[in-house]
């Protein structure tokens, strides 16, 4: 027998027979088929037990209510929490995006200290000995004043342990970042008194006039704001705004009236004009203005006719008339006031003449209006005990009211005004206007500490980075803030577990009093911030505790405040932009992209349009009448006293002509793929400009060059 | 005969003789590739039928042993650890914290598996990594709660007489899907004689045929 093809064939043939009839291909094609619709590589949520823990969120001072979604100790959803006081169930793109916070490539992992360039991994126990060991310094060379700290808001028992601790230190240099709340004392500080704060009642008020303010782009408390404007159609209430561009809310107004950028405190003026001639005004309520009423209505009927309101404005005579007489007629008119976020730098005189036209018309601490309220101190701290060197410290006084001024005493100083600089959850080097002159201060002062969850701009100016819990990470009371009608305490929670090497700011304070000793030690006797924030949280604590949250004020204030005209009567100049170009360029706020710490989650980012971000280029809006040869997308430089910067154009009708805007929030230049080297960083292009008589930092643009790149 | 006829005419007897040839040898390579087909055919067969099975999966041993008649002589029923939840989903294998309602770190009995799981899991705090003979795809939604509890159908229809199992069996996986042996069933076939034997959706349509009258549509269970 020879062995040939056919052989061969015989033992192909037998082989795929025997394959056939064996379980081998039935079996390999369910397998498969199982293996293609499940592929091993793609994640897979993981089976456990659900369960939902409620939290306040403290990205924004929106501070809404939260609900996070658990599988046994992972949070893996978050949503608005049902019936909170502030948002209902409601929530923005940004708290459903908290858990890409946690997770962030830019966490800051275990405590740095800065080596030539970089940072290396150091010990808690290092890092706290370190710091005391400058702060001793400090004191040793009897300079407590040197010691200087930045913080995000003024509320809240973090802010208070700083505060406790720069007082204890012997230092009056505590400064917290511009905020909507900032501004909305010290508006109300100018008309009713030091201690008081702000709220508008817009869900109830049947004509919002909003001078710039985003009412459904991130102004005030975000959620709130949306649910408010929902409603409007159906209360039949009007909204209308007034600002350069034909924003998202304007778009959504009754009427949007566009106004040229800087001149918003001369239209509240004009305005008030109208309802004093037209004899509009809430003649009961103007009975009680004090601090020069009568000159202040002399200044308006000279300097603020229609006539020249109109020419100073660019709005029609028409159309001032009538929007003062219509809000001078609503049942429940409020005016509104704060640009975009309400945020950013703002003119002091401006919100005042907006909020004038409030007192004006009787709208104060009535149902629908805007309510005046004491800020309400509800922690309970106890007296600090002061040695002689913190007497003597805080007898000092303090470089000036505002976090620019701290910055502008560090730059003009040959020797270090500043030995040591606190910043806690906040990013001056980012936020603040002219970033390069804010980055030159922390170049000046010899020893920054940065308490901060991630590795941003400021944070790696830093000399020593003590690394704090992200918000879902630990316990802290949440104050509301952002011109909230009511006054509402949330409880934020622990979450999860801490991811990292990182502590509770409050420890942090705690363990830096300690290793100080002495009476700075005595007054930080907590055995943890947990334990301080139960007893100085005191008659509030149960409610705290028990709900997750403690209303301090809501309805309608009682008796109306005292109105002081002084700062108005004063006639007080109004701001003007710096600069030399033609064009003038202004900030936008965007919903999507905040403008302070922390910076946007990558989710966030991803929903930015192309007329905003296009690639990796910022884009602006420019009126296709100013951009003259210029077509859509084309490369222009823009040059401003401050810098220069190469973006994209975006020709847009419903931006004033003679003006360009760009979007705040964009140009992050931190090691995260997802959020920074996109765009440029508008406050590289603005420089501070100091308002006379306020002294805040009140740039509402500067002026612009625009050239084809 | 010219010599191209000639030539014609051998090459017809050359080629001629070759066939008479051919056939004689076609008939032995015939039975020869018979022989090879048959030989080729058994041995495949038999390879599809034992072999691949063996190499189709990978045996896994549990992290330790776990006698589940000692258990539930102890606690009488499966629902005391495999429970539903208050939100009526199924808590599955019993989280450590379940079992630290009767175990400690000191063990309550003398086996050298019970010192196994005091002193790697209980002390470290570590769940154990349990490998599971009865999980599904992440594709297919099970509510135990509408089986056990409305249908009041008992654990061992689909899950056979574990509770009377003093150890547990190796886990064997599956290296193409990644999942347990015991869905596809023991048989290689898919040939069974119990309810239990396997879990593939076509058990499920069954059941559901023959409770309900109608085998279920798609997305009862891939939601």
């Amino acid at each position: 027998m020879k062995v040939d093809r056919r052989s061969f064939l015989g033992l192909g043939l037998g082989a795929v027979a025997g394959i056939s009839v064996s379980p081998v291909i039935l079996k390999l094609t369910d397998d498969s088929s199982i293996w293609t619709q499940n592929w091993p590589w793609t994640p897979v949520p993981v089976d456990g037990e659900v369960s939902y823990v409620s939290s306040v969120c403290s990205l924004c001072p929106g501070s809404c209510g939260i609900s996070v979604r658990k599988i046994d100790d992972r949070p893996v959803k978050v949503e608005g929490l049902d019936e909170y006081p502030i948002n209902d169930g409601g929530a923005c793109l940004h708290g459903i995006s908290i858990l890409q916070y946690l997770y962030d490539p830019a966490r800051i992992k275990t405590p740095l200290k800065k080596k030539g360039d970089k940072f290396e991994e150091i010990s808690w126990d290092d890092a706290v000995s370190m710091v005391a060991k400058k702060l001793s310094d400090i004191r040793s060379a009897k300079t407590p004043e040197k010691l200087a700290c930045i913080i995000d808001k003024d509320q809240g028992s973090v802010s208070g342990l700083f505060k406790r601790l720069m007082k204890s230190f012997g230092s009056t240099n505590l400064y917290t970042m511009p905020s909507f709340e900032s501004y909305l004392e010290l508006t109300a500080a100018a008309l009713h008194g030091k201690g008081t704060t702000i709220g508008f009642d817009l869900e109830n008020s049947d004509f919002v006039l909003s001078f710039g303010a985003g009412v459904i782009e991130g102004w005030g408390s975000p959620v709130s704001c949306f649910k408010a404007n929902a409603s409007r159609k159906e209360r039949g209430a009007k909204l209308y705004q007034i600002e350069p561009r034909l924003s998202n809310t304007a778009a959504n107004a009754d009427k949007w009236v566009p106004i040229k950028p800087g001149t918003e405190a001369d239209l509240a003026l004009g305005m008030a004009a109208v309802i004093l001639k037209k004899n509009l005004f809430d003649a009961a309520a103007a009975a009680k203005f004090k601090g020069g009423f009568n000159k202040l209505a002399a200044t308006l009927q000279n300097d603020y006719s229609l006539s020249k309101t109109s020419e100073i404005t660019g709005i029609k005579e028409t159309d001032i008339e009538e929007t003062a007489t219509l809000f001078a007629k609503a049942k429940m008119p409020v005016a509104v006031f704060g640009k975009g976020r309400g945020d950013g730098s703002q003119s002091l005189k401006e919100l005042i003449a907006v909020h004038s036209l409030n007192c004006l018309v009787g709208s104060i601490n009535r149902k629908g209006g805007a309510f005046i309220q004491p800020v309400k101190n509800y922690l309970e701290f106890p007296e600090e005990s002061m040695d002689d060197a913190a007497k003597e410290g805080i007898a000092k006084p303090k470089f000036g009211q505002y976090v620019h001024d701290l910055f502008e005493k560090v730059n003009v100083s040959s020797q270090p005004a500043v030995e040591a600089l606190f910043v806690y959850q906040s990013n001056p080097c980012y936020a603040l206007h002219d970033t390069k002159t804010i980055k030159q201060a922390f170049g000046k002062i010899p020893f920054v500490v940065s308490f901060s969850s991630f590795m941003d701009e400021t944070a790696g100016e830093a000399d020593i980075i003590l690394p704090v819990h992200t918000f879902i990470e630990r316990l802290e009371d949440i104050p509301s803030g952002a011109g909230l009608a009511k006054m509402v305490v949330g409880l934020s929670k622990p979450v999860v577990k801490p991811l990292f090497n990182t502590k509770h700011p409050g420890d942090i304070l705690l363990l830096i009093a300690k290793a100080l000793g002495g009476s700075i030690g005595k007054n930080f006797e907590w055995a943890s911030y947990d334990k301080c924030l139960e007893t100085v949280a005191g008659s509030i604590w149960k409610s705290l505790s028990k709900s997750g949250h403690a209303i301090l004020a809501k309805g309608v204030p009682e008796a109306p405040p005292e109105v002081d005209m002084t700062f108005l009567a004063g006639n007080p100049a109004s701001v003007q932009s710096n600069g030399d170009g033609d064009l003038m360029l202004i900030p936008i706020d965007n919903m999507r992209l905040p403008s302070s710490a922390p910076a946007a989650a990558p989710f966030s980012i991803k929903t930015v349009s192309d007329e905003v971000l296009k690639g990796k280029d910022t884009v602006v809006e420019i009126n296709p009448k100013t951009a003259g040869s210029l077509k859509n997308y084309d490369y222009v430089t823009l040059t401003t006293p401050v810098g220069t910067a190469k973006v994209m154009i975006n020709l847009n009708d419903g931006m004033m002509p003679g003006v360009i805007g760009m979007v705040k929030g964009l140009g992050h230049t931190f090691d995260n793929k997802y959020v920074s080297n996109k765009g440029v960083n508008i406050n590289d292009l603005i420089g501070p400009v100091i308002e006379p008589g306020s002294g805040v930092d009140a740039a509402f643009g500067i002026k612009v060059k625009i050239s084809r790149a | 005969m010219s010599k191209v006829e000639h030539k014609s005419e051998s090459g017809s007897e050359e080629s001629t003789g070759e066939c008479a040839a051919g056939d004689t040898k076609d008939d032995k390579g015939l039975g020869l590739g018979v022989i090879f087909f048959i030989l080729a055919f058994v041995i495949c067969f038999l390879s599809g039928t034992l072999l691949f099975p063996k190499l189709l999966y990978s045996k896994k041993e549990q992290p330790f042993n776990f006698d589940h008649k000692l258990h539930v002589e102890q606690t009488s029923d499966c629902e005391s650890c495999h429970a539903l939840r208050e939100d009526g989903s199924f808590n599955g294998i019993p989280k450590l914290a379940k079992c630290m309602e009767c175990h400690s770190e000191t063990p309550l009995g003398e086996t050298k598996d019970e010192a196994v799981f005091a002193e790697m899991y209980v002390a470290k705090e570590k769940e154990v990594p349990w490998y599971v003979y009865s999980r599904q795809p992440d594709c297919v939604f099970f509510s135990h709660a509408a089986h056990t509890k409305t249908k009041g159908m008992d654990c061992v229809t689909c899950h056979g007489p574990i509770g009377t199992s003093t150890t547990l069996k190796p886990y064997e996986e599956n290296r193409i899907t990644g999942y347990s042996r015991d869905i596809w069933g023991q048989n290689i076939w898919g040939i069974k004689k119990h309810s239990w034997d396997r879990m593939k959706m076509d058990d499920c349509a069954e059941c559901h045929k023959k409770e309900t009258g109608h085998q279920g549509y798609c997305f009862q269970c891939h939601k």
